[in-house]
């Protein structure tokens, strides 16, 4: 993997507690989709320029659009990527008690001896992720044995006995085969094998999306629960913001392919400043409100060609000229919010563009 | 349990059909044809010249029953059924007065000895071979393999035999040109006798392992490549879990199921390759017996022959498929 | 067209395919103009080795090698491509109704299906033949090849259809009123049609391979020259021992670019059709 370390253009970063060091820094990441077709190449630009810093014990949500990128990101953060997609800059750091790693400048070997003991990951898809021929016991072992010091085998089945009670699933589970469990069943056991190690960092991607709504509550509750009590972060991506709004303490959004807005979860939807951010919430539905949601015209760009300029313009209703050749600066704007928008920020507006903030939008 | 019950009769019923099928396959291609086989068969013996006007009596007493002159063609199907189910096909032309199901049983243990060993060994190769290049895709020497498999696949079995035989029976003389065994030597439970069979058997499995290997190989290869791609491997994979385990217990594991029902599927023809190859080694299985029939025009052999054929193939496939949910437990809910 | 020769242009297992293919139906062709008669024998002198006269020498029974080849080469093809496009029918027309009616049509279908699949059909094929003897021509092999080669490939055809069958488009032309008939010809055809086009040249490969083993040890009409009865003859001449080695080592060549070719169209037209594949082939380019 090649790795294009660029010196720091995060300063604008926004920490809640200087004291205390995040778990995973993340910094001007780049992961591009690097194609070649018969000798015509092309670049699908994922994961652009993205900075976030996560700390102990924070619950971290992406939220965006489909095809926004955050899987790719979520990929990227979690040392999970495959050709085409390349890292082509910038830097994932973990700082895990005892252990630090870069992700996209160690050996290989480095990583695998972190996954599970120190960074897990719940799935999309999570019907599929375990092995459809062997008994969920065997997963416990493939995924956990070598992490937990066990003198026997026994040993090792109490303490993920233990774990599954904790988490309210009785022990035969370990003896059924995937197929035999119901969907919210398999994701649950899911969970608790991402979180029988107490790693320090979960990775979750969209782990509640093809449940239905009671079950999907459920889960969400597992999660917020195992979380609380061995300590983790969790970086959690979802499309789906009243999700984000019950879960996380802090928001990310994404839109094609970067951050574009940050902050506590309880300010953002208070005050959403990106006017992306603010269609998401808007469109939230919310008890005796009917009055009708209001769609945003347009589709997400094509990431092969990126509008130049903000790649929110086409579809920003205080788009202005500026936002049409300037890409706006992710740029502190409050306690603990960045955003890049013009609009939102007017004094990031560089000087010496005719007609800057004349509006264009339709 | 019930659905594993459920199971095993689809099976069961599976078999029945192709026995059924298969059997009324050979009666109608034997009766839907202007050619009399009875009396073909009785001048060809008459032309013998060694035979007894009493023996040939009883072996058109016996064509006739077993071809079924008498009645109509529904009544000769029932009688023709009520032989088979007997398994008497009467006694054989060319080694009058033996009866077939004997020499049927002599040459049956050759056969199943060669075609079970030889499947075997190019099913277990075959995958492992095919799901290590699948898996390790840049690797040079599987890539290598990979080609060697797919020049020699499309091969049929004749060609195959015929070109290991002339290399390595004529051009590079180190086996035998035929014969299950040597020859001076009579068939007893010995080492000599065993190391002579298992040296006259290398050329024939040969080229049945050489033939069979090639499409193993490939169906592996190509559904290893799909399975990687699967959310359980890249999970585990994300897990840290060992690769080597991955590929043995995640990515192999979950392919024989498929390759569990092409073996099924194909046993028809790996029998068909099987007899052919024994023709060319000139190996005393069933395949020699049945092309000797054929020349020596000895219609009960052959259709003995042909029977046995579909009953022994229908009892492998069902073997296999009573042992396939032992590799996938979803069978029994399905 | 176009998709011909843009796999010539990108698939190399397709140009070689199709190189092979190209050495043999030429082969094949020039028995149109061969200056011997197919069905005499002793018209030149016999044994002798290549030479310019003889590119491929002369067999044991006066023919010239090479010409003789070509009408082998033709009728096996010929051969192959017949009970091809008959078991085509039968696959289609089967494969087709049991994935489009699906329900109880389709079980029934599809036991007989594996039925076929398992039957061990050589030793049909030679009772067929001890019935017949040599009253059999190679068209009744043929017709009885399709009628028991179009297992496999029926499978194949209804796997496709039934996900057709859960296809959006499908649902829009039922309620369009289009008749199951029109859906299955206009709409889901042009879908299946690759995947026959693929499945003719490896059933191409089992008869011929089939034809050429029974030929060989003589189980067919061994005067119409094939390549099996080209084998078949030059063993009965014991052509190995008597050193006449040009009259097996054609042949046996000529069948082994034709196996190799077909089956290098099959694989690259499979890749061709299979979209994860097509994907793949993007990422191995990356």
């Amino acid at each position: 993997m090649t790795t294009l370390t660029q010196p720091g253009a995060g300063a604008a970063m926004a920490t809640p507690d200087a004291s205390v060091r995040p778990v995973l820094s993340v910094e001007d990441l780049r992961a591009y989709y690097v194609l070649d077709l018969f000798g015509v190449k092309r670049e699908v630009r994922a994961v652009d320029d993205i900075s976030i810093r996560i700390m102990p014990n924070e619950i971290y949500g992406i939220a965006g659009e489909s095809s926004s990128g955050k899987t790719s990101l979520i990929k990227t953060i979690a040392g999970a990527i495959q050709p085409p997609l390349t890292v082509v800059g910038g830097k994932v750091h973990f700082d895990f008690r005892g252990k630090s790693i870069d992700l996209y400048s160690g050996a290989p070997a480095d990583l695998d001896a972190i996954r599970w003991r120190h960074l897990s990951y719940i799935m999309q898809g999570s019907m599929n992720v375990l092995n459809p021929v062997r008994r969920v016991r065997q997963a416990f072992i493939d995924f956990a044995a070598r992490h937990i010091a066990a003198p026997s085998r026994r040993a090792f089945e109490e303490v993920v006995v233990a774990h599954l009670d904790r988490l309210h699933l009785s022990p035969h589970v370990l003896d059924a085969y995937p197929h035999e469990l119901s969907g919210g069943m398999r994701q649950r056991v899911t969970i608790a094998l991402a979180t029988v190690c107490k790693p320090e960092f979960i990775i979750a991607d969209e782990p509640t999306t093809a449940l239905d709504v009671v079950v999907q509550k459920r889960v969400l509750a597992m999660i917020r629960e195992v979380q609380r009590e061995i300590g983790s972060s969790l970086l959690f991506v979802t499309h789906d913001m009243s999700v984000h709004a019950n879960l996380c303490d802090r928001l990310g959004i994404m839109y094609a392919g970067r951050l574009v807005e940050e902050g506590a979860t309880s300010d953002l939807f208070a005050s959403p400043k990106h006017p992306y951010t603010q269609h998401l919430i808007s469109s939230l539905p919310r008890i005796g409100d009917r009055t009708p949601r209001e769609g945003l015209k347009g589709t997400p760009p094509n990431l092969a060609d990126p509008p130049p300029g903000c790649r929110f313009h086409p579809r920003c209703p205080m788009a202005m000229e500026v936002c049409r050749t300037v890409v706006p600066p992710f740029v502190t704007a409050g306690k603990g919010r960045r955003v890049a928008c013009f609009a939102a920020e007017p004094e990031t507006i560089p000087d010496g563009i005719a007609n800057a903030t004349r509006s264009i939008a339709a | 349990m019930h659905g594993y019950g459920q199971y095993i009769l689809k099976r069961l019923g599976q078999f029945v059909l192709v026995v059924f099928v298969g059997i009324s396959i050979t009666f109608f291609v034997t009766h839907l044809t202007p050619i009399d086989p009875v009396e073909t068969t009785i001048s060809a013996a008459a032309a013998f010249g060694s035979t007894s006007p009493e023996a040939i009596a009883m072996l058109r007493e016996t064509l006739r029953e077993l071809y079924g002159t008498e009645g109509n063609v529904i009544q000769q199907y029932v009688t023709f059924w009520g032989r088979i189910l007997q398994g008497d096909f009467g006694p054989s032309l060319s080694a009058f007065p033996t009866p077939v199901s004997e020499l049927i049983a002599r040459a049956l243990p050759w056969t199943i000895g060669l075609l079970v060993t030889a499947t075997i060994i190019a099913w277990v190769l075959g995958n492992i071979l095919g799901g290590l290049a699948g898996y390790y895709r840049s690797n040079v020497l599987l890539k290598m393999s990979g080609v060697l498999a797919m020049g020699l696949h499309p091969i049929p079995y004749y060609i195959v035999a015929f070109v290991l035989l002339i290399l390595f029976a004529y051009v590079w003389p180190i086996f035998p040109l035929s014969g299950g065994y040597r020859m001076n030597l009579a068939p007893r439970w010995d080492a000599t006798f065993i190391l002579s069979v298992l040296y006259h058997s290398i050329l024939p499995a040969l080229s049945l392992i050489l033939v069979g290997l090639g499409s193993w190989f490939m169906g592996m290869r190509a559904l290893v490549s799909n399975i990687v791609t699967e959310d359980y491997v890249q999970y585990a994979e994300l897990g840290g879990v060992n690769r080597r385990r991955i590929l043995s217990r995640y990515v192999m594991r979950n392919a024989l199921v498929p390759q569990m029902t092409g073996l099924a599927m194909s046993l028809g023809a790996i029998f068909n390759g099987a007899i052919i190859t024994e023709e060319v080694f000139g190996y005393p299985g069933i395949g020699s017996l049945l092309v000797d029939a054929v020349h020596a025009g000895d219609y009960s052999l052959v259709l003995g022959i042909t029977t046995i054929s579909i009953v022994s193939v229908a009892a492998a496939v069902l073997i296999i498929d009573l042992a396939y949910p032992l590799l996938d437990p979803r069978v029994k809910v399905a | 067209m176009r998709v011909v020769f843009d796999l010539l242009r990108t698939n190399i297992e397709f140009a070689i395919g199709m190189f092979l293919l190209a050495i043999v139906v030429i082969v094949s062709a020039l028995s149109f103009v061969s200056p011997y008669e197919p069905d005499l024998i002793y018209v030149v002198f016999p044994d002798m080795p290549p030479s310019a006269e003889h590119i491929m020498g002369t067999t044991s029974r006066g023919q010239d090698t090479f010409w003789r080849l070509t009408f082998a080469m033709r009728n096996t093809l010929l051969f192959g491509l017949s009970v091809a496009i008959l078991s085509r029918i039968l696959s289609l027309l089967i494969g087709l109704v049991s994935g489009y009616l699906g329900g109880a049509v389709d079980r029934v279908l599809m036991s007989i299906n594996d039925t076929f699949v398992v039957i061990p059909l050589f030793p049909i094929l030679v009772l067929f033949y001890f019935v017949m003897r040599d009253s059999m021509s190679w068209v009744g092999l043929a017709i009885i090849m399709a009628c028991l080669g179009w297992a496999y490939d029926a499978r194949l055809i209804r796997s496709v259809t039934m996900s057709l069958r859960t296809r959006e488009f499908t649902q829009q032309s039922v309620f369009s009123g289009m008749t199951t008939r029109q859906i299955v010809s206009q709409e889901h055809l042009p879908y299946v049609m690759p995947i026959v086009f693929s499945t003719t040249m490896n059933n191409m490969n089992w008869s011929i391979g089939l034809e050429v083993t029974l030929s060989v040890l003589g189980f067919t009409n061994i005067n119409t020259p094939t390549i099996g009865t080209m084998i078949y003859w030059a063993n009965q001449h014991t052509a190995l021992v008597a050193g006449v080695w040009w009259w097996i080592l054609f042949p046996v060549l000529m069948v082994v670019i034709l196996f190799i070719g077909l089956f290098l169209l099959a694989v690259s037209m499979n890749e061709y059709i299979d979209p994860r594949s097509r994907l793949s082939r993007m990422k191995g380019a990356a």
